[in-house]
């Protein structure tokens, strides 16, 4: 047989020893310690993205939670302000119907009294006028009741006028 | 970096020499490429830088070990030593004359007698050397996890990680599913041994590990263990039972079974053959490449061959990661097919789906 595909005795007998010595102590010494090593590499990569990860979202969270508290106060703010203005408006709008029904009131009050004095004095100016026609009637029947003669011219008149038919 | 190609092909070529002068006056690349890809009791680095390697050899009842230059004498010529003598890179026991003593085998025919050879060979001295490279650099890269824990990789280790991730990712977790990580150790044993030792093998002087098939077979025989060991139920079910059969295909006539049970031979074979095949063919191929110049005894064919073998050499360190990666892949195929939890209504991607429904109605 040809040399090249016969093989050795003593090589085989040597790669047996050899091969599975390299193969022990690699394993115990080099491949199990390499292979946890990027084992545990390879965890703490991974754990350390998704922390990242986790920090983002909670940062957007935080974010969010900021703007959102913002909006609040800035509602808030908005809400006050608008509160205030009503109430200042309120006030004000109060306070002039107040004085305007004040005053309204006050002229009514002055017309009122304005119109009693007016009544009044027209009472008064009538009692005074009745007084006066009845003086004057008084003196003017009294003089012409002095005058026969006038009298009865007049009453001839009105007897004519009067025309018994 | 140019210096250092320069060094490597002149180093190549003259190991190349080196063999020629060691075979004698007539080069046959034939010869040399064998001796180059095949095993060795030295380790020859370059024309008179020959480092000898401890021979180990076990038998009748006692073991000897001396180093591989006790065969040579003073003028580079073998001779016997203890007993033993070195013929056609194996060893025998020898015969008062110094020739390799015949026996008769079991069935009459006459061969020589051999000890039991342990030698710590070229590939072997090759392997230790890979081995002491996959420590360095695998417990240093541990150590730098562990100091620097929780950190980005530096240096080395990020060199590897990405490598060791896309085992894991890639190859481990898309083939295997969620019980992919008992299979990562070996996994990442097998990808990085045969990837260091096609590397290793790249070197000018370089042994021919991944590439012998001693290695692959082991190799190919780990991840066949594996599968059979870590086969659930309908994996066995998958072989002895297969799904969307008719009946007598598996118990009238038992083929199906038998296909799929040589199935689970085949598979390793096929991963033995792949990875022995495609690393010695490279290796053939740049020696030739290299013969060429010897056998047209021209200097003007050297910077043709030399061209030729550089785009090999780096074709050939593409397939060193290659091979490494399918072996890998496959491997983790066969254990997916293994530990998958299959559910019998569906067809299991076989194309078979109108049968199965048949076969449950």
């Amino acid at each position: 047989m040809n040399p090249l595909v016969t093989p050795g005795i003593g090589l085989l007998f040597w790669q047996v020893v050899t091969f599975l010595l390299v193969l022990f102590l690699l394993s115990k010494f080099a491949w199990k310690p390499i292979m946890a090593a990027l084992r545990e590499r390879e965890a703490n990569i991974d754990h350390a993205l998704s922390m990242a990860e986790k920090a983002k979202l909670e940062m957007q969270s935080l974010k969010a939670d900021n703007e959102r508290l913002l909006n609040e106060a800035r509602a808030e703010r908005e809400r006050i302000l608008k509160e205030a203005t009503e109430a200042a408006n309120h006030l004000v709008e109060g306070a002039r119907a107040k004085a305007n029904e004040e005053g309204q009131r006050m002229i009514e009050n002055a017309r009122l009294s304005i119109e009693n004095e007016k009544k009044a004095a027209l009472t008064e100016v009538k009692n005074l006028a009745a007084t006066l026609s009845i003086d004057i009637a008084e003196k003017l029947i009294k003089r012409e009741l002095q005058d026969e003669q006038a009298q009865r011219a007049l009453v001839q008149s009105y007897l004519q006028e009067a025309n018994l038919g | 970096m140019k210096k250092i190609l320069v060094f490597l092909f002149a180093l190549f070529t003259f190991s190349a020499q080196a063999a020629e002068s060691a075979e004698g006056e007539k080069f046959s690349p034939g010869d040399m490429i064998m001796h180059h890809v095949g095993d060795d009791y030295t380790w020859h680095f370059a024309d008179g830088v020959v480092l000898p390697l401890p021979v180990i050899l076990y038998g009748e009842g006692k073991l000897d070990v001396f180093m591989s230059s006790n065969f040579y004498d003073e003028h580079h010529q073998l001779k016997p030593y203890k007993g033993y003598v070195m013929e056609h890179g194996h060893i025998y026991y020898a015969n008062e004359e110094g020739e390799p003593k015949v026996v008769e085998g079991e069935n009459g025919e006459e061969k020589h007698a051999a000890p039991l050879d342990l030698s710590i060979t070229k590939n072997v001295a090759s392997m230790f050397v890979s081995v002491l490279l996959l420590f360095l650099v695998f417990f240093s890269i541990a150590g730098a996890y562990k100091k620097r824990r929780g950190q980005g990789p530096r240096g080395v280790q990020s060199f590897f990680e990405p490598i060791i991730i896309f085992i894991r990712d890639e190859i481990a977790k898309t083939n295997i599913g969620p019980k992919y990580e008992r299979f990562m150790p070996y996994l990442l044993t097998i990808f990085f041994f045969i990837w260091f030792n096609n590397l290793l093998g790249l070197i000018p002087g370089g042994a021919n590990l991944t590439g012998n098939i001693a290695v692959t077979l082991v190799l190919a025989l780990m991840t066949l263990l594996i599968t059979v060991f870590s086969g659930n139920k309908s994996y066995w079910g998958h072989i002895f039972n297969t799904p969307g059969v008719p009946w007598w295909l598996k118990w009238g006539i038992p083929i199906m079974p038998l296909v799929e049970v040589i199935g689970i031979f085949t598979k390793p074979f096929s991963l033995m053959v792949r990875l022995f095949a495609n690393i010695t063919a490279g290796h053939i191929i740049i020696l030739s490449l290299f013969s060429l110049i010897f056998i047209f005894e021209s200097v003007a064919i050297g910077p043709v061959s030399v061209a030729f073998a550089t785009f090999m050499n780096f074709l050939e360190l593409f397939v060193a990661l290659l091979q490494a990666y399918i072996f890998t892949l496959l491997s983790a195929m066969y254990f997916g097919g293994a530990v998958e939890e299959h559910d019998h209504h569906d067809d299991m991607g076989h194309g078979d789906a109108p049968y199965a429904v048949d076969a449950h109605h």
